[in-house]
């Protein structure tokens, strides 16, 4: 009977144990940013920026979450639907600005294959469909889930566009989000598949991964919006003014986004 | 190694052991003991969420707790927030996921204790609260010491249930399971492979805490 207690006892203590994250921006970021999103936060905060919590996710994951109540201060979109349909149902402070364009790449593990060459580049998938019809193996093609993660659009509007849709289709594996989609495109089954570019960029992908650019008008432009949310505090305030910054810009061009110009007239 | 994520599941499964105690001796002891009208109905849902699985029971509680539905609304007029992606939704979450887990072992000690016994404690002149205080309680313990420690290490590696009400939001419903698979899919091996070894570490002192301690009530009785 003791010992009930005495567990019940190292329960309560455990209970009502501290937890600090008062005065930190709690920050919904696209997972496109995986790899940049650090470097910017490291940059952000030798500058004297207060503390982060990040969370990565597929962008149409965050609106429905943000849509739902969850408490994030600032969210950085991979496209401008998710940040804008949120503008529209009132829960961001503005429409926000395009922070960055993002561009999509095919990425694959050295030595699976032919890389493709900068003009053809969906010329692996072409190659994965070949061998699937001559029985020879199923090489898979990943890609982000196209149902809630932007890059998972670009990608089905490329292999739209190439014809390679239908075809594709017993070999497509599904992300959840585009880091994931970058994981399954590097495993063993996997010919390679179509990501962030920003991903394939990564220094920890460096020896893992070889890529090439997918042309940018082969799919819908990938305009990534920020915006604060309603009742966002000074910390996401001063991380969101941040961001629009040089010092901010020059971070994300290193990781292949192209500075918002680039969508002209928005 | 995310601290952040460990605090947060250690809380959750302390918290879901506490509140869930009082619920198991409860609801196992009037399973055990009292037959009344529905009850293979109440068995089969205390049951329930042990075969179905997680994601199913955490798509239904997050419509459950959205602020349309009469629960989450019900919720909010009286809290004033909402239930999905707080740390309260996954412990509401968490209870409903745990409820097999804490009344099933009472209910099986509270089965084992031959009705003659209550009713020899109730001729010698013992309440029915003292009955429970002085013999049944000290009978049942061992089950009491299965559901906490079946609770709290069930809690910790809970993870579908979790992230469809919770969403895996750094340091309110990040617990270390997920904090594992975000690790994996952020190319960070090494962190995954720490955390997954603590998970692995503090399961193994859970359920050893139990084999010792079932172990020596069997020694002591001889």
């Amino acid at each position: 009977m003791n010992a009930v207690l005495r567990l019940a006892l190292a329960c309560w203590l455990l209970a009502i144990a501290p937890l600090a994250n008062a005065g930190e921006a709690a920050v919904a970021v696209a997972s496109s940013l995986q790899f940049a999103f650090p470097e910017l936060v490291e940059e952000f905060r030798s500058q004297g920026g207060p503390p982060v919590r990040v969370n990565y996710g597929a962008s149409g994951n965050f609106r429905r979450q943000i849509a739902q109540g969850a408490p994030f201060e600032l969210f950085l979109s991979a496209d401008e639907q998710s940040v804008l349909a949120l503008h529209d149902a009132g829960f961001t402070e503005s429409a926000g600005v395009i922070y960055a364009v993002g561009r999509l790449s095919w990425i694959q593990r050295p030595g699976r294959g032919a890389l493709p060459s900068d003009h053809a580049p969906l010329s692996a998938v072409e190659a994965a469909i070949a061998t699937y019809r001559d029985g020879e193996g199923r090489q898979r093609v990943a890609l982000a889930n196209p149902e809630h993660a932007p890059y998972g659009i670009a990608a089905r509007q490329a292999l739209q566009r190439a014809g390679l849709w239908e075809d594709s289709a017993p070999l497509r594996v599904m992300g959840e989000n585009v880091s994931q989609a970058a994981r399954f495109a590097l495993a063993d089954e996997a010919r390679g598949g179509l990501v962030a570019y920003s991903l394939a960029l990564a220094p920890s992908l460096a020896d893992q991964a070889e890529h090439v650019l997918v042309p940018a008008g082969w799919h819908a432009p990938l305009h990534q919006r920020m915006a604060l949310m309603r009742g966002a505090g000074d910390e996401a305030r001063a991380l969101y003014q941040w961001l629009e910054g040089e010092q901010a810009r020059v971070i994300l061009r290193r990781f292949g986004f192209q500075p918002p110009d680039a969508a002209e007239g928005h | 190694m995310d601290w952040t994520a460990l605090s947060i599941s250690l809380r959750l499964s302390a918290m879901t052991c506490l509140l869930l105690l009082p619920v198991g001796l409860w609801l196992g002891r009037a399973l055990a003991l009292s037959r009344f009208r529905g009850r293979s109905l109440v068995e089969a849902l205390v049951a329930l969420p042990l075969v179905m699985p997680p994601t199913v029971l955490g798509f239904y509680l997050m419509q459950a707790f959205g602020v349309q539905a009469p629960f989450g609304a019900f919720w909010q007029s009286l809290t004033g927030g909402g239930l999905n992606f707080t740390f309260k939704g996954i412990l509401l979450a968490s209870l409903v996921a745990n409820l097999p887990f804490a009344v099933q072992p009472i209910q099986r000690a509270f089965e084992t204790i031959p009705s003659n016994l209550r009713e020899a404690a109730w001729c010698s002149g013992l309440s029915p609260a003292q009955t429970l205080w002085r013999i049944e309680l000290p009978l049942v313990w061992p089950g009491m010491v299965s559901a906490l420690a079946l609770t709290f290490a069930h809690t910790l590696g809970e993870f579908g249930v979790i992230l469809m009400v919770g969403g895996a939001i750094d340091g309110e419903t990040r617990t270390l399971a997920i904090s594992i698979y975000d690790r994996v899919q952020a190319f960070d091996e090494s962190g995954a492979a720490i955390m997954s070894a603590m998970l692995l570490l503090v399961s193994f002192l859970t359920i050893g805490v139990v084999y010792g301690l079932a172990g020596r009530s069997r020694w002591r009785r001889g």
